[in-house]
């Protein structure tokens, strides 16, 4: 496959390799931050193809990991609720909440469906008039747009059956919170590459001066993260703390400017919490006054009280890079993707997850 | 549709669509049950049921699939089907034409898999109660070799699939979820026998065969490591996945290692009788990617696979469905 097949090129990963196992003369921690990073680290036994003295651990970038347990019971309270039609991505549907998933909502008779865009659930309410439609807008700044989308086309054409729910959470302010853990061992980052390029490389900046750390932008197949790994770890060596763009082919620095102008349009930011690691400033989007009436949690008036999570769940930890999914007790025992505790076991980006399936337990 | 009250309605039904298009003369006798001639052979016996949806897809039907399904678990077992039976659970205000096109379906597999339906039943519900129509097919083969299962792989043995990975799957998902790609992707649906055949006239010594339908290569493979106790090495470079279904699967999110297929299978020899097997199957016509993917040896249960850039990952099995991601 064209564009694809060049950056799996297995040659050319093993020269990478040698060329990091060259460059890197210490120890070095290095964070990808986004799950979709960690499952190709994973799937394709990358790490055993690093030298040793370059540890990766994984970041907090699983949108479905990190929305809060509060929001997923709203979302199981709303679609239980009579003329309801509750759309949302595959991935969410397994995660439990307090007292059930979404799929267990299904089975009491909810209508839970899966859907592959917001503009489909748009669609589907113009379908339905008698609906009411809502759609679980989850994910960090690269689906943002196309939710954005949704709720415009809506707000425009006038289907006013159509809500969502939101639970939109953006990567610096998380690069920040993982970075002021009095724990912090990170000490370089790959920066997300579907991130980038919605919204560019610019916020980075801040963060990698601030924090004196390197941030690569990268890509998602081996030889892009062999690639990102290698200049995060050139980097270290010289004691520099830049921005770096390894990611050129789909990424500019100021990202793409009309999908970050249709997310402004609809959403702001504001404070969001994040499932197991706590409430963080300036880190998730809501929508603007103007399009509040799309607003699902208004609309259906859910509640979102806190709740409890399961003692033995160390998401919180795992997300942050503090803990390795291996070395939580629970993993693979009370807590497997048949009978997940947290979300990361649940998810196709979730840490956990991927070393269940792809043999990180067995190492 | 109001038929299958037992009364005329039903008997319009079996004369105008089932009898002619299935046509055999035991179900032609019109009895309650049917009668078999002595078989001198082992038989083999198996039942699967139906309910895929759509009942229409890129390159067939629910009516061929109920054949084939069932047809291709008794190949496996290493036997020739023979006979069918069939059950049909219709949903009230089905079209007659929809049901006559899946009928013609399943009589066309029937001949071309050389089995005789040669007992059914039908029975309606109330619209809303099923998907359209239901199918239940059970079958009886001969057995042409001794006994084969994954209690008879040793560690040195070698798996062969019969050709490329995940058509039935991307091709249902495609029309369900109404996504269209450049190139359309037809079902791999097809009867197994014939190249089973080829490998047992070629005197090929088979361990375990394995058709790789729901939960596809992963699944099949991960059954035999844990019912035999041995580790399965497969090398992902050397997996046959047509550039369509690798391209629709990049798009969503899937992997073809857990596609389901309903025209492959794989086949466990020992490790000398490989090349002599992936011969036979491609003479056969029938099986013209077929390939060794990988070996078995001493150790854990499980399946292990070096990947293409030479990394190792288990492949575990599939929890519930594959659900596309976010992004």
């Amino acid at each position: 496959m064209k564009f694809l097949d060049e950056y799996r090129d297995g040659e050319l990963v093993k020269e990478l390799g040698r060329r990091i196992a060259a460059a890197a003369t210490r120890d070095w921690t290095i964070m990808e931050v986004c799950g979709g990073q960690t499952h190709t680290i994973l799937k394709t036994g990358l790490e055993g193809l690093l030298p040793g003295n370059v540890q990766l651990v994984h970041g907090p970038g699983c949108p479905v990991c990190v929305t809060p347990l509060e929001l997923i019971d709203a979302a199981v309270e709303i679609a239980l609720k009579p003329g309801a039609v509750f759309t949302s991505f595959g991935d969410m549907l397994r995660v439990p909440g307090s007292r059930l998933s979404l799929f267990d909502a299904r089975a009491r008779g909810a209508d839970v469906r899966i859907v592959y865009s917001p503009l489909d659930a748009v669609e589907l309410a113009r379908r339905m008039p008698e609906r009411e439609v809502v759609f679980f807008a989850v994910g960090f700044e690269t689906t943002a747009p196309a939710n954005a989308m949704a709720v415009w086309q809506a707000a425009r054409t006038g289907v006013s059956n159509f809500s969502i729910l939101t639970a939109h959470v953006l990567v610096p302010p998380a690069m920040e919170a993982v970075l002021a853990s009095p724990e912090c061992r990170v000490q370089a980052f790959l920066a997300p590459g579907h991130v980038c390029t919605v919204d560019g490389y610019e916020q980075y900046e801040a963060v990698a001066e601030r924090y004196g750390v390197p941030v690569v932008v990268t890509g998602f197949e081996p030889v892009d993260l062999m690639e990102g790994l290698l200049a995060a770890v050139r980097q270290l060596e010289d004691g520099r703390a830049e921005v770096e763009n390894r990611y050129a082919r789909a990424v500019k620095r100021e990202g793409n400017q009309e999908a970050r102008r249709i997310v402004a349009e609809v959403f702001e930011t504001s404070s969001r919490k994040w499932r197991g690691i706590g409430a963080i400033p300036n880190s998730g989007l809501k929508l603007r006054p103007a399009y509040a009436r799309f607003d699902a949690l208004k609309r259906f008036g859910a509640r979102t009280g806190e709740v409890a999570e399961p003692e033995q769940c160390q998401a919180g930890r795992v997300l942050q890079g503090l803990l390795k999914p291996t070395a939580c007790a629970a993993f693979g025992t009370h807590c497997t993707p048949d009978h997940p505790l947290g979300a990361p076991m649940v998810s196709s980006e979730g840490a956990c997850a991927a070393y269940y399936l792809y043999g990180g337990r067995d190492e | 549709m109001a038929h299958g009250g037992g009364g005329r309605m039903t008997e319009r039904l079996i004369e105008d669509v089932f009898l002619p298009a299935f046509g055999g003369a035991e179900l032609g006798r019109r009895h309650d049950g049917a009668y078999l001639p002595q078989s001198r052979r082992r038989l083999a016996v198996t039942t699967d049921s139906f309910v895929v949806k759509p009942l229409l897809f890129p390159g067939g039907s629910i009516g061929g699939l109920a054949v084939h399904g069932t047809v291709n678990d008794l190949a496996m077992c290493g036997a020739r089907p023979l006979y069918l039976t069939a059950g049909f659970i219709l949903e009230e205000g089905l079209e007659i034409r929809l049901l006559r096109g899946i009928v013609d379906d399943m009589a066309r597999a029937a001949k071309e898999s050389g089995v005789e339906i040669i007992t059914a039943d039908t029975k309606v519900v109330e619209r809303g109660k099923g998907d359209g129509v239901y199918i239940n097919t059970s079958g009886i083969g001969e057995c042409l070799i001794g006994e084969t299962g994954p209690w008879r792989v040793e560690p040195g043995d070698a798996v062969i699939v019969s050709g490329d990975l995940g058509r039935h799957g991307i091709a249902i998902l495609s029309v369900r979820e109404g996504i269209e790609f450049t190139t359309r992707i037809e079902s791999d649906a097809m009867a197994l026998w014939p190249a089973v055949a080829a490998l047992i006239d070629a005197g090929v010594e088979i361990h375990c065969l394995r058709d790789l339908t729901r939960g596809g290569l992963s699944s099949a493979l991960n059954e035999i490591a844990r019912a035999r106790g041995v580790e399965i090495n497969i090398d992902e470079a050397s997996i046959p996945v047509s550039a369509a279904v690798r391209g629709a699967c990049e798009f969503l999110g899937l992997d073809p290692l857990y596609v389901a297929n309903e025209g492959r299978f794989c086949v466990i020899v020992p490790g000398g009788e490989a090349a002599r097997t992936v011969e036979a199957l491609k003479a056969s016509g029938l099986a013209a990617e077929a390939c060794v993917i990988g070996a078995l040896r001493e150790g854990r249960s499980r399946v292990v696979m070096k990947t293409r850039i030479g990394g190792r990952r288990i492949v575990d099995m599939l929890s519930g469905e594959q659900l596309p991601r976010i992004c």
